[in-house]
């Protein structure tokens, strides 16, 4: 491989992990919404160069999927939601935004000190360095599903997290195609049941602040 | 996707999978309770007819399916509870229609995926291919996740987004840890199908980079640990428990908490034939430890009945994942006696809370009394469930525990200390509830129900027949089971 097409995969993965970043600290529902559109075509883009390195034509179809379900589709129709729920001012974080960047800082260099030191000279260094990312991915995605407490940021938070783990399938080379797919089509039914609960939230609660969830916590009493 | 179905001929393995497939698009098909009913209990009889077909007749694995000692265990375990649940299920499901909980509508969706799970558990029991398990077990999360929140009551709701959040974010979890897997194997086995294959990563797992695989390990013990419900990942487990109908409760407990402790097992047993590797048991004997002594006492301070036994199960799990992790031939041996028992048991106590819950008409433990006398054959039925689950003399799970307590006495006394403390601390709240429950003066409604005792007592007198006498070969198979897991 040579030295160019290995910087852009490397930087498409760093992208991947900038966005990140952007997503923690987004206080209004559709900056959100766009930053996450925007997380997606950069995986996109970061999983069509995979495919068009690695010569695997098969992987031109996460991207694809990438692109029009989760840059396009599933934004657009959580925006519809967010506009029928009248959510759409401002979403409150739960610790502020200096202690979450710090937070995500911090997970960064555990997954880069983790994946570095685990996968040692037999893995080519590409998919050594996406595996790193990817990890990062995952674990600001985690970190921004336990910070917010809106139920569509949470949505936002997990899809960005799955956006990681296609990142590390993708890059994994040669990983079979039935993985992918099929990675791509439980996001989906994930979203269906999500948009089902979403529904069912709405009319029981007339609210989709998961503090009013919270209530009901614990046993009857 | 296309290679599968063309391995796809008229074999057992086939029907274990076609029939509740085909089963599931018919009954989100058809509308009528009675019709459906009985159709699902017919597809859960001729599923546990083919899965038992499998003991006698195993086909050569292929790269996508394959049956071992290990999987058949609980191939047949899966398909027999989800058999007498659909019969239990089917006079529960007609009192939750008569009293308007449910409409025809939600039943069809109910039974579609009923069955829908029953096809996603034993496909994830089957798998040759980890991506493939990963699929499978991810289904069977989406399938449980729709039908806890099916009641859709505050509870219930926020029971099924809370198992849907935890659980998703567990199965990501084990995805990661599943691809670093497979980054493990590539460069030993090459490109492609193999490369995720059981039968391939167990014979070459040796030359396995050992740092990757423990990183990769810790995902999956992490991930597939918070399906089982391993303290303290368990947050979902005891909602989920509660809010969803009772059938989907016995279902929960009883199989689909084995099928993501099979994931861990499969896991285990690559990571112990890698001898670089950082050995798998003194995790899971920790995460198992944790769980029984938390469980334990978190039974005494349960107002809900069904919430209780949730707990009760968090208990069992441990038990069981600190056995496998103690490992060695008798600890194996009482784990997977223990995971057959308590999957037998507790769907019998889920199958008595459920009409018993129905004949109140509240789940409330201290609104339950007297229940021996104003509905003697389900509160005896409770008591014995009970008793057996607290691992009581002369039931299948006193012999199991006993093993269990006695090979870590031989090997590690101080953890065998904390377990004992941990399983008289439960089986002291278990007596004490069951006191107050069964005995004393009755409460409520003593109306008849109209039950399906069959179910509750089929479960229970095998666990009798167990505890007095376990049959040979059924000792030979297990113990073979014990030793391909080392």
């Amino acid at each position: 491989m040579d030295g160019l097409s290995f910087d852009i995969a490397h930087m498409l993965a760093g992208g991947l992990v900038l966005v990140s970043f952007m997503l923690l600290y987004q206080d209004r529902m559709f900056a959100l919404l766009n930053v996450f559109a925007l997380h997606a075509v950069v995986l996109s883009a970061s999983v069509a160069w995979q495919a068009y390195i690695q010569d695997a034509q098969h992987l031109y179809v996460p991207a694809a999927i990438a692109l029009g379900l989760k840059a396009i589709v599933i934004p657009v129709a959580l925006r519809r939601i967010v506009i029928r729920l009248g959510i759409h001012r401002s979403i409150e974080t739960v610790v502020g935004v200096g202690p979450t960047m710090l937070a995500g800082m911090g997970l960064v260099g555990l997954s880069m000190v983790v994946m570095l030191k685990a996968t040692g000279a037999s893995v080519d260094p590409l998919a050594r360095e996406d595996l790193a990312f990817a990890l990062s991915v995952v674990l600001l995605g985690l970190l921004m599903m336990v910070m917010r407490r809106n139920a569509v940021s949470q949505i936002v938070g997990f899809m960005s997290l799955e956006n990681g783990l296609i990142l590390a399938a993708t890059g994994a080379k040669g990983m079979p195609l039935v993985v992918e797919i099929s990675i791509a089509f439980s996001v989906l039914v994930a979203f269906i049941v999500i948009g089902v609960f979403l529904f069912r939230i709405r009319e029981r609660f007339d609210s989709v602040d998961l503090a009013a969830l919270d209530e009901f916590r614990g046993e009857r009493r | 996707m296309r290679e599968l179905l063309a391995e796809l001929t008229l074999e057992p393995i086939t029907a274990v999978l076609a029939i509740p497939f085909l089963a599931a698009v018919l009954l989100a098909l058809l509308p009528g309770y009675w019709l459906a009913a009985r159709l699902n209990v017919l597809a859960a009889l001729a599923t546990l007819l083919s899965a038992l077909y499998l003991l006698f007749d195993r086909p050569a694995p292929t790269s996508y399916l394959f049956v071992d000692d290990l999987n058949v265990v609980f191939v047949v375990l899966a398909t027999f509870v989800g058999f007498t649940t659909s019969v239990f299920s089917a006079s529960y499901i007609a009192h939750e229609l008569e009293i308007g909980r449910l409409t025809p509508r939600y039943l069809r969706f109910y039974h579609a995926m009923y069955q829908t799970l029953m096809f996603a558990m034993n496909l994830g029991l089957l798998a040759n291919n980890i991506g493939l398990m990963w699929v499978a077990i991810e289904l069977a999360t989406l399938t449980t996740v729709a039908m806890v929140g099916i009641y859709r009551t505050h509870e219930a709701l926020e029971a099924a987004w809370k198992y849907f959040i935890l659980g998703s974010v567990g199965i990501a979890l084990a995805l990661f840890g599943t691809i670093l897997v497979y980054v493990a194997a590539r460069p030993v086995i090459g490109e492609g199908q193999d490369a995720m294959a059981w039968t391939a990563l167990i014979a070459k797992a040796a030359g396995f980079s050992p740092e990757l695989l423990n990183v990769a390990f810790i995902f999956l013990m992490l991930g597939y640990g918070t399906k089982v419900g391993l303290a303290p990942l368990h947050a979902w487990l005891p909602d989920a428990h509660a809010e969803g109908p009772t059938p989907i409760s016995a279902v929960l407990s009883g199989l689909l908490l084995n099928v993501a402790l099979y994931a861990v097992l499969r896991f285990k047993m690559l990571l112990a034939a890698n001898p670089a590797a950082v050995s798998p048991g003194p995790l899971m004997v920790t995460m198992g430890l944790v769980s029984v002594v938390f469980a334990a006492f978190m039974l005494y301070r349960r107002r809900d009945i069904k919430r209780m036994f949730a707990y009760s199960s968090i208990e069992h799990m441990g038990i069981i994942t600190f056995a496998f992790g103690m490992g060695g031939a008798i600890a194996n041996f009482g784990g997977l006696l223990h995971m057959t028992m308590h999957s037998l048991t507790k769907s019998a106590i889920f199958f008595a809370v459920g009409h018993i819950a129905q004949a109140k008409g509240t789940q409330r433990l201290s609104e339950i009394r007297g229940l021996t006398e104003s509905h003697p054959v389900l509160g005896w039925g409770l008591v014995l469930g009970v008793v057996a689950i607290a691992g009581l003399p002369p039931l299948g799970m006193f012999m199991s525990e006993f093993l269990i307590v006695s090979s870590t006495f031989a090997r590690a006394p101080l953890l065998a200390i904390v377990l004992v403390a941990g399983l008289l601390v439960a089986l002291g709240a278990l007596m004490l509830r069951l006191n107050e429950v069964a005995f004393g003066q009755p409460t409520g409604s003593s109306a008849p129900v109209k039950a399906s005792y069959v179910p509750l007592y089929a479960h229970l007198a095998l666990v009798l027949g167990a505890g007095i006498y376990l049959p040979a070969p059924l000792v030979a198979w297990f113990q073979s089971v014990a030793r391909l897991l080392g």
